[in-house]
């Protein structure tokens, strides 16, 4: 069970690993990296078939079924938009992609 | 023994899903990493699911209808996910980030849906403060679904008009105030009252939309980046109600990367959060406070316009929103590629904003294959327009309106811009003499310097394009 201070510290530790993991994005990635970053909260399939699993009765199995249905379209549709979108950064020559800091030349 | 034996398992699962998260979001950090790192969460997402049906509140008896249900729900989800997601155009990426994004929230509120009507039917509860995240997760998770099916709306074009009734504020403030006091009645209730529960659900629905509703088009990056932090925040109190540690871990770095990049892109506007949310953009003062704009407007034919560019040394080209409705970047590049030949300089500007997401233009240039080397961002770029021989710009407006600078009236004084103005040429490709999406009258155009070459974006491109070939 986690609760009490550890939760808390779980949840600390966790916003500044996210602050830390974005601050260092170039720009030109920030339209991927938020698609990217929405696939991520896709975990919520996991929650939605925890609760889906243990629905009872037509109503909780009806907003259950809702739940797992959403999650699963928010897992697989923001995979496939962040790779389409990665790809095609993927193709390109990379004849100076290690001096992008001297671009102004 | 086995069964505790299980649970070390799944639980093992979730934590290193947590961990390739974090590893992957890392990653994308990097153009030459950003794909591996997607690949890597995606494989991490697949397995966690798979090895959630080993939890003890799944069964996995073939007759268990939640067992079947829960099947086709994965799979219709995913197939019309999947399916959308392919077929978009890459211009319309933005709207179906907010779709996808939208549908998270809403599953994060269904779960607590479904965790209330069960305490409402007799379940025990786990603790107040157990039902106080849910509720909280609920709130946001509905909000984040409604109001992000509104930005879709909007971006989609089905949904055209800021809307914005009489007293919205004192409405939303309404609503708001309606909405936590049936959350505090959930939350607290014990037993929780049903019919609680769906007013709550029904009034923050109608909470995420109004609050949606009066935003325009030009501040949905920071709307939709917002409500995808939000989202993250829903995932992470619904992880805490589900003691699942894959979903706190994942949602809370979602949550705060989302609220940093929202952060970021409120800045490159000069707006802050609070004025996005609760005061629309042009809808008072924008035009009222319009002051005389000496010039006029001055057409350029594209013949010509491919003379200036093609006998100069150096061309920045400035790309907006109206080149992604045009679909120009393949004949930009195209272009752009015509001129290199020449020896010119080509470089492409691009403002945090421009678009409707931040890096939407570098996208759609990167799409249609233009060195990123040759992309360059607001600070890189504005000390090279003085030494531009012309700055094209192609269906931008409001990113390059000087009145940014000089007009304090302006309801976009202060927002960083592009000095376009500062070239020694300006050429602007626009469809129409109307004013941009925000409209603002943009003084640019009646510059000395500045010539308008009027027309679809892509065509005029073509055009140029025909014109500097005959040289």
């Amino acid at each position: 069970m986690i609760e009490g201070l550890p939760a808390l510290y779980i949840f600390m530790l966790s916003a500044f690993t996210g602050y830390e993991v974005i601050s260092r994005v170039p720009v030109i990635l920030h339209t991927p990296l938020m698609s990217g970053s929405n696939f991520v909260h896709g975990i919520v399939l996991v929650g939605a078939m925890i609760v889906m699993g243990s629905a009872e009765g037509a109503l909780e199995l009806t907003i259950g079924f809702i739940a797992v249905a959403m999650a699963a379209g928010n897992a697989v549709g923001g995979y496939v938009a962040t790779v389409r979108m990665l790809e095609m950064f993927q193709t390109k020559p990379r004849v100076s992609a290690k001096d992008a800091g001297g671009a102004s030349s | 023994m086995s069964a505790s034996f299980i649970n070390f398992g799944i639980n093992a699962v979730y934590f290193i899903t947590a961990a390739v998260f974090i590893i992957g979001l890392k990653q994308m950090s990097s153009p030459v990493t950003a794909h591996r790192g997607i690949v890597w969460a995606g494989i991490a997402m697949v397995v966690a699911s798979l090895a959630t049906f080993g939890a003890p509140q799944i069964s996995l008896e073939v007759s268990s209808i939640n067992l079947q249900l829960m099947i086709v729900a994965i799979v219709a989800g995913s197939t019309v996910a999947y399916i959308s997601a392919k077929r978009v155009a890459m211009t319309d990426m933005p709207q179906m980030i907010a779709m996808y994004n939208g549908m998270g929230g809403g599953a994060a509120a269904a779960i607590a849906a479904v965790e209330l009507v069960k305490l409402s039917s007799g379940a025990e509860s786990h603790g107040l403060t157990i039902q106080i995240l849910a509720v909280l997760g609920a709130v946001i998770g509905a909000v984040s679904f409604s109001g992000s099916a509104v930005a879709f709306a909007k971006l989609q074009g089905i949904m055209k008009k800021t809307l914005r009734l009489p007293l919205h504020q004192v409405i939303n403030i309404g609503l708001f105030v309606a909405v936590c006091v049936f959350g505090y009645f959930v939350a607290t209730g014990e037993p929780v009252v049903f019919e609680h529960v769906m007013i709550f659900f029904a009034l923050a629905i109608v909470l995420g939309v109004m609050v949606t509703l009066p935003i325009g088009g030009a501040d949905m990056p920071v709307v939709i980046s917002l409500f995808n932090a939000l989202t993250g925040l829903a995932v992470a109190f619904e992880g805490f109600v589900l003691n699942n540690a894959a979903m706190i871990i994942a949602g809370t770095v979602v949550g705060s990367s989302g609220t940093l990049l929202t952060q970021l892109m409120a800045k490159a506007m000069n707006r802050p959060i609070s004025n996005v949310l609760f005061s629309s953009f042009g809808s008072d003062g924008g035009a009222a406070a319009e002051e005389e704009i000496e010039g006029s407007m001055k057409e350029i034919q594209a013949n010509d316009a491919a003379i200036m560019m093609a006998y100069g040394q150096k061309v920045i080209i400035v790309p907006g929103y109206g080149m992604a409705v045009a679909q120009a970047q393949h004949k930009l590049k195209e272009m752009g590629d015509l001129l290199e030949a020449r020896g010119i300089d080509v470089k492409y500007a691009i403002h945090p904003v421009a678009g409707r997401m931040p890096g939407h233009m570098n996208v759609l240039l990167a799409e249609a294959g233009v060195d990123y080397d040759n992309i360059l961002d607001l600070e890189e770029i504005n000390p090279e327009f003085p030494t531009a021989d012309v700055a094209l710009v192609i269906g931008a407006n409001d990113v390059v309106n000087p009145v940014a600078r000089t007009n304090p009236d302006s309801p976009i004084y202060g927002m960083p811009i592009l000095d376009a103005d500062h070239a020694h040429n300006v050429i602007v490709i626009k469809r129409g003499k109307g004013a941009g999406f925000s409209g603002i009258e943009n003084h640019l155009f009646y510059a000395d310097n500045a010539q308008m070459l009027y027309g679809d974006g892509k065509k005029a491109v073509a055009e140029l394009i025909a014109g500097i070939k005959q040289l």
